[in-house]
């Protein structure tokens, strides 16, 4: 457990007056890419700063693959990182850049040719990264963070800026990292980002975790309670799933959502009372709703404190 | 130090050495430092007139029996001396006429009453009457009260106080072999030994007898805004001697008076003079028997004079050295620097390492040029250049080399400590090159003097390639390449403020989030 690739574990840290961490704690898994959501200020990137031993916290420890990250003697091998895509010295090439971070971690050029191939960026390795687009910046980045070819990755944020083609490149790219074994851990305050890349989420909100779950869970869970009704007897339907308890509210003049009844219960009441449906379908929440819904409940978490504080 | 820590700082300077060459405005402001220490100093700004106007006009002065060069100028009143013999006088008055400055610059330069506080009155006995020859001699002077003096640099003070009539001073200077004995007696019985000296190799006859000078008058008028240039001018001394008494190998014959050392062109107020009136003998002279100096009351100038450019050099490499670690700050690269490397010391230590490196070498380079060509553009364009020994050059030039390292360093770790690129930049510029530069300029002499003491450039006391002499009255100010701290001394002060400011970077950067 302690071993494993990321392991942080009861984070706390105040930046005067505000909180930023508040018992931050979650543990990602290798093979997988975990998203990392919330909204701004949510302390995702505080966490980060922590795992990269940039922020001391003032409670609470974060390992990676079981050691402070301090403690480790070429760093960029075992996790790379993105934290911010702008942090370049614009006068310095894109190659130039690369070639730096390879010095400092004792690694040839030819591997910073390597991962400017990769990422896509072999054309424009020796323009001034000052003239590059945000979208061109993230891939640098991710490029750097790939230069050690590390197990580990801590990405935040990194389909900001991105254009269409960029987005659906680097979720590929993800996936095929989590392929290859590594872990992943990517931060996004737009969950829909993550549609078709992460298979773990942690949510946080207000310095802590909110949900610790797979993805495949996630939707289940927000999609559990609604059917979708379509039938040409919708007032007899209505009547019938009533008498059972459910919920029933139309959407149109044939369709309905029915809540508190399993597809399985819905078909097989309809189907004793004769009344006929041209479809019975669980709703598939995106994982945008899903988010939705959890961080809903911490705003209003969040707006009935005072009340109670009365 | 383990092998992996010893792999892990070579990498880490490596990749702070690529930061540094892959900027390339970095690069251009070091090689135009370099560039502008070269041109000042190959460019002189000054002109003179030694060997300018033909083989006759060329610069020589005197050398003395140490080595260096000296004054040698005085009016002389002597008789052979042959074999061991005393002279003993007293003097009742010296007197004398400075430069009086018009208060309209464009009137001539009058005189006034007054003894300049080096002017000297006494007895010489010297080696020979070829200039710059071995000497000694007791007397008095316009305000150090008695001394005896030898060989240029020889100064030893005697009973203090000035001479007048009602206090005169007897003198007695007396000759053993090649021993000299100088005295000091308030009324011609009580006598005090000043000082005893020996001139090696003294020739059997001696030129001997009594002389005046008096030096050059040089003083920086003192505004509001400080020193206005410097006022000089020659100035003459006239002593009155009366019961001389010589003893021992004395030839006999009259005292022959001559203007000993004078240049033909001299002003008429230079040339001396002679009177002997029943037994009271007047002399007047100009110049002085000391070491040679460069600046206000001297001839040209010195090497020091060819390194004037370095303050450039200093902004360029400062401001360089700061930008390198605040530029990150401000870019939020830091973060991708402290992550690739969480040994944040090593970090600071390996940029320390880089722009020193690169300040060393530029500096190196700059200096070793225009102390070498810049000696000779100086030389043909008929400015006197003293000597320097080829030690003293090359403590010029590492010097030089070492003051813009450390002052780079210095850079950095205030840049670590304020991470604002224009707030630090503005403080290297005050804390560093701002002192010298006032220094140099507006300052008045004591606060000069005080802010090269305490301040990182007191480290330019590196390039000082003449000696300060005490017995000579000039204008030792910083801007004639003169430093109130002896060299490595003042380079020491600079190396102290740069290790406290690393120290507090080191921890700063340590205990902070990045």
């Amino acid at each position: 457990m302690s071993d494993a690739p990321i392991m942080v574990s009861g984070l706390r840290k105040r930046f005067g007056s505000t909180v930023a961490l508040d018992g931050m704690s979650f543990t990602i898994q290798p093979g997988q890419v975990t998203g990392f959501v919330g909204p701004n200020g949510a302390g995702k990137s505080t966490t980060m700063r922590v795992i990269l031993g940039l922020d001391a916290p003032d409670a609470g420890r974060a390992l990676v693959g079981g050691r402070p990250y301090r403690s480790l003697p070429r760093p960029l091998c075992q996790v790379g990182s993105l934290l911010d895509a702008s942090a370049l010295q614009p006068a310095r090439t894109a190659r130039n850049h690369l070639l730096w971070l390879a010095h400092s971690q004792g690694l040839s050029a030819r591997r910073v040719d390597t991962v400017l191939e990769e990422a896509g960026l072999a054309a424009v390795a020796r323009r001034r990264a000052g003239g590059f687009s945000l979208g061109m910046r993230q891939r640098l980045g991710i490029a750097a963070a790939m230069l050690g070819d590390p197990p580990t990755l801590i990405l935040d944020e990194p389909f900001n800026g991105m254009d269409p083609e960029g987005i659906v490149w680097t979720r590929a790219f993800l996936r095929g990292l989590a392929a290859q074994g590594r872990a992943v851990l990517v931060s996004s305050h737009l969950m829909g980002e993550l549609q078709d890349a992460a298979d773990h989420l942690v949510v946080v909100g207000h310095g802590r975790v909110i949900a610790d779950t797979s993805v495949a869970q996630l939707l289940a869970a927000a999609s559990g309670d609604a059917v979708t009704l379509r039938s040409a007897a919708l007032a007899r339907a209505s009547a019938v799933l009533a008498g059972a308890g459910a919920t029933v509210v139309a959407t149109g003049p044939d369709a309905a959502t029915v809540g508190g009844l399993t597809t399985e219960a819905v078909v097989s009441l309809l189907s004793r009372h004769g009344v006929p449906f041209s479809e019975v379908s669980a709703q598939r929440a995106t994982l945008e709703q899903a988010y939705l819904r959890l961080t809903r409940d911490a705003v209003e978490f969040r707006a009935a404190t005072p009340e109670e504080a009365r | 130090m383990s092998a992996g820590t010893r792999a892990g700082l070579v990498a880490l300077v490596h990749a702070e050495w690529t930061k540094f060459r892959t900027v390339r405005a970095w690069v251009v402001a070091v090689l135009g430092a370099a560039l502008g220490v070269m041109a000042m100093g190959l460019a002189p700004g000054e002109n003179g007139s030694c060997g300018t106007r033909g083989p006759d006009s060329a610069c020589v002065l005197p050398v003395g029996p140490g080595g260096q060069e000296v004054s040698d100028s005085y009016y002389f009143v002597h008789r052979p001396l042959t074999a061991d013999g005393s002279l003993t006088v007293r003097v009742t008055s010296l007197t004398g006429l400075l430069p009086a400055m018009p208060t309209d610059p464009t009137a001539p330069v009058g005189t006034r009453p007054g003894v300049i506080g080096w002017a000297k009155a006494g007895l010489i006995v010297r080696a020979s009457t070829r200039p710059g020859a071995a000497y000694a001699a007791i007397m008095v002077t316009g305000a150090h009260g008695v001394r005896m003096q030898d060989n240029y640099t020889g100064d030893v003070a005697g009973p203090p106080g000035t001479v007048t009539a009602t206090s005169p001073r007897w003198l007695r200077l007396t000759r053993t072999g090649d021993r000299i004995t100088g005295e000091a007696s308030a009324d011609g019985t009580r006598w005090t030994t000043v000082a005893r000296v020996r001139l090696p190799g003294l020739p059997a006859t001696v030129p001997a007898g009594l002389f005046t000078t008096s030096p050059p008058y040089a003083q920086t008028p003192s505004g509001l805004l400080g020193p206005a240039g410097a006022e000089t001018g020659p100035t003459r001394a006239t002593a009155v001697f009366d019961h001389l008494d010589g003893k021992g190998g004395w030839s006999g014959g009259p005292w022959t008076g001559e203007a000993f050392g004078l240049p033909d062109n001299a002003p008429p107020l230079m040339r001396g003079e002679f009177t002997d009136t029943g037994g009271t003998l007047t002399v007047s002279g100009s110049g002085d028997i000391a070491p040679a100096v460069a600046g206000a009351t001297g001839l040209g100038t010195t090497v020091t004079q060819t390194l004037i450019g370095t303050f450039l050099a200093l902004i360029a490499v400062t401001v360089v050295a700061t930008l390198f670690i605040t530029a990150e700050y401000r870019r939020g690269l830091i973060h991708t620097t402290l992550s690739a490397t969480p040994r944040r010391g090593g970090v600071l230590a390996a940029k320390a390492a880089v722009v020193g490196a690169v300040a060393f070498a530029t500096g190196l380079v700059a200096a070793a040029v225009v102390v070498t060509l810049g000696q000779r553009v100086l030389r043909d364009h008929g400015v006197y250049l003293h000597p320097a020994t080829v030690a003293t050059q090359v403590r010029l030039v590492v010097g030089t080399a070492a003051l813009l390292a450390v002052a780079a360093v210095l850079a950095l770790a205030i840049g670590a400590l304020l991470r604002r690129s224009a707030a630090a930049v503005a403080s290297v510029v005050v804390l560093i090159v701002l002192p010298y530069l006032l220094a140099i300029s507006v300052l008045p002499a004591a606060a000069a003097q005080w802010l090269l003491r305490i301040s990182p450039a007191a480290a330019f006391a590196i390039q000082q390639s003449a000696p300060r002499y005490p017995q000579v009255d000039n204008l030792y100010t910083p801007a004639s390449g003169y430093f109130p701290l002896p060299p490595w001394a003042g380079l020491g002060v600079l190396v102290g403020w740069a290790a406290l400011a690393m120290g507090l970077a080191v921890v700063a950067i340590r205990r902070r989030d990045a």
